[in-house]
């Protein structure tokens, strides 16, 4: 009996022990998967828990729930990668040999990697909405909040969901509209990038947006610190503050600095079509544990999780590892209002305008705000627990990025 | 894309000015591109090119802020004192490199 071992029950390790159960040779493979943490976070909904739209109790669930039979599941944290004798150690000293093994660790949050974050109100009148407690801690404030500076920021590249920070940031302008004090209320939007996102096309609409809704941007801010109140830039900029919500940097796991198998963040350099891990040829990665220019996404690890139950067939069967990742992305943004765009693009395309799934159909349209957009991203609360996780396949959407029905401006 | 006589030489470059060809490079192209965007090169930012271009030769990416503090030993505050406003988008078009795309 061979084993096929997966680190990480999350979006990514959860979609990968679904795929391969149905797939793998029941007699010849044991399929185990391991989590340090019992409960799974639907982490697109940390954005609605601050702003009283989403609970807590919405967004987590017991992990083992999503396991199909026949997976063994295993609630213990993985110490070190033992890549050289193909197997892991855990913490409590046990461990567990593999013939293939794949990372699906994630990346998280680190602010102690900002001069001063910490130290200077971390959770007091500094806030992320990149954890439950985060976006919980505050939720509990912000009714409270009277009026005065609130900056949206965010600290480093690269970050998992990169529009998050400019879905706050409409969210942050929508919700204290709606409590009538927003003419109190300064907005600031700062991030290291020089214009609102990364891919031109969607910086161009954001920026726009950003301005109608009277947030003001400071862009190329590389942070250096931050102190009371204020963040300080390396070329000695500074934005004051009442209220911060941060993004911090983002790294992946520990686990990959312990088994030398990570790069300057802690992400696991990986082939970026094959999702075969550089290091060594029975290893596998996907999801934000990668170091791939893809999105650090949840659709992209849907995407990516059906390119890599293809090539792990290929690979056990010794055959040439040709399925091919394209960086196929999309991704809601919720602009606040009831509105919301929506974009889709890939390692070589700029998002586009035209519709989505279906080409000319719809019902969603690309890089436009419309209503229709903020019920799809709302019912995708129902549609990860209840579809995407069960590997439950939607009609028109393909690992493989589609043309049809869209406008392409080359990148 | 465009050529352009560079220090003598003919170098084709992208609209924005970085070099399509790093076997184009040399130090004298570097300079004068530095002179274009107002830096006049010393040891300490050769050492940030020399450091790039190794690191990418061995990399195959251009490093990041993070990386040249970590890896190559330049606090990210000193880059930005030698290349102002922009570092890694100057330091990567000096050392011939092209242009850091920030991850999606
Ligand atoms: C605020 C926010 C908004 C977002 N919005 C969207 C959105 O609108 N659309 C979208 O597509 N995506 C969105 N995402 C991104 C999406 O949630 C992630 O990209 C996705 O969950 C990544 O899946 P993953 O499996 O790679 O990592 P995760 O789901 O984070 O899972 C990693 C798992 O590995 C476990 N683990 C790590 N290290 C160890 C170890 N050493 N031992 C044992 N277990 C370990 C962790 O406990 C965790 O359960 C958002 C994310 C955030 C934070």
């Amino acid at each position: 009996m061979k084993k096929i071992l997966i680190i990480g029950a999350g979006t990514a390790g959860t979609m990968m022990a679904v795929h391969l159960s149905r797939k793998l040779n029941h007699k010849e493979w044991a399929i185990t998967i391991l989590d340090k943490d019992e409960n799974h976070y639907y982490q697109p909904g940390y954005l609605f828990i601050p702003f009283g739209i989403y609970t807590k109790k919405d967004v987590i669930r017991k992990g083992a729930k999503y396991i199909p039979a026949g997976v063994e599941y295993l609630l213990a944290e993985v110490e070190q990668i033992i890549a050289e004798q193909n197997k892991i150690k855990l913490k409590d000293g046990r461990e567990i040999a593999y013939d293939l093994l794949i990372i699906a660790t994630g990346n998280n949050i680190h602010p102690e990697e900002t001069q001063g974050m910490v130290e200077n109100g971390w959770r007091k009148d500094i806030f992320d909405i990149y954890t439950a407690d985060g976006a919980d801690a505050l939720s509990k404030i912000i009714p409270d909040f009277r009026g005065g500076k609130v900056a949206i920021h965010v600290a480093e590249m690269p970050i998992k969901c990169p529009v998050a920070p400019l879905e706050i940031a409409f969210l942050t302008d929508w919700y204290f509209t709606k409590k009538r004090i927003r003419k109190d209320v300064q907005i600031d939007f700062v991030t290291p990038l020089a214009g609102a996102f990364s891919k031109p096309a969607t910086a161009k609409v954001m920026g726009h947006l950003l301005q109608e809704r009277g947030i003001n941007m400071v862009v190329d801010f590389g942070t250096e610190r931050v102190e009371q109140g204020k963040l300080v830039s390396y070329d000695k900029r500074t934005v004051e503050y009442d209220l911060l919500i941060t993004t911090p940097t983002n790294m992946g796991d520990e686990l990959m600095a312990r088994s030398g198998l990570g790069d300057d963040l802690n992400y696991v350099p990986t082939d970026k079509h094959t999702l075969q891990a550089k290091a060594k040829d029975n290893i596998f990665a996907l999801g934000d544990a990668t170091n791939l220019p893809s999105s650090k996404a949840g659709s992209v690890v849907h995407f990516q999780s059906e390119i890599l139950m293809g090539n792990i067939l290929n690979y056990i069967q010794g055959k040439e590892l040709k399925e091919s990742f394209d960086g196929h992305s999309n991704c809601f943004i919720e602009s606040g209002y009831g509105k919301a765009f929506l974009i889709d693009f890939n390692y070589e395309l700029d998002p586009v305008e035209g519709t989505y799934p279906l080409p000319f159909f719809g019902p969603f349209s690309l890089l436009r705000e419309t209503r229709l957009n903020h019920i799809g991203k709302l019912s995708m609360k129902f549609v990860y627990w209840n579809i995407l996780l069960k590997g439950i396949p939607i009609p028109g959407i393909s690992a493989k990025m589609g043309r049809a029905g869209k406008i392409i401006f080359e990148a | 894309m465009a050529t352009k006589e560079i220090a003598g030489k003919t170098v084709s470059l992208t609209e924005e000015g970085y070099l399509t060809d790093p076997s184009q490079w040399t130090r004298e192209v570097a300079q004068a591109i530095a002179a274009e965007e107002g830096i006049s090169m010393t040891d300490a930012h050769w050492k940030v090119i020399d450091f790039l271009k190794k690191d990418f030769a061995e990399t195959g990416v251009l490093a990041s802020m993070r990386r040249i503090n970590k890896t190559g030993g330049i606090p990210t505050k000193d880059l930005y004192e030698l290349f102002p406003e922009g570092p890694l988008k100057k330091a990567a078009r000096i050392a011939g490199l092209s242009k850091p795309t920030s991850c999606v």
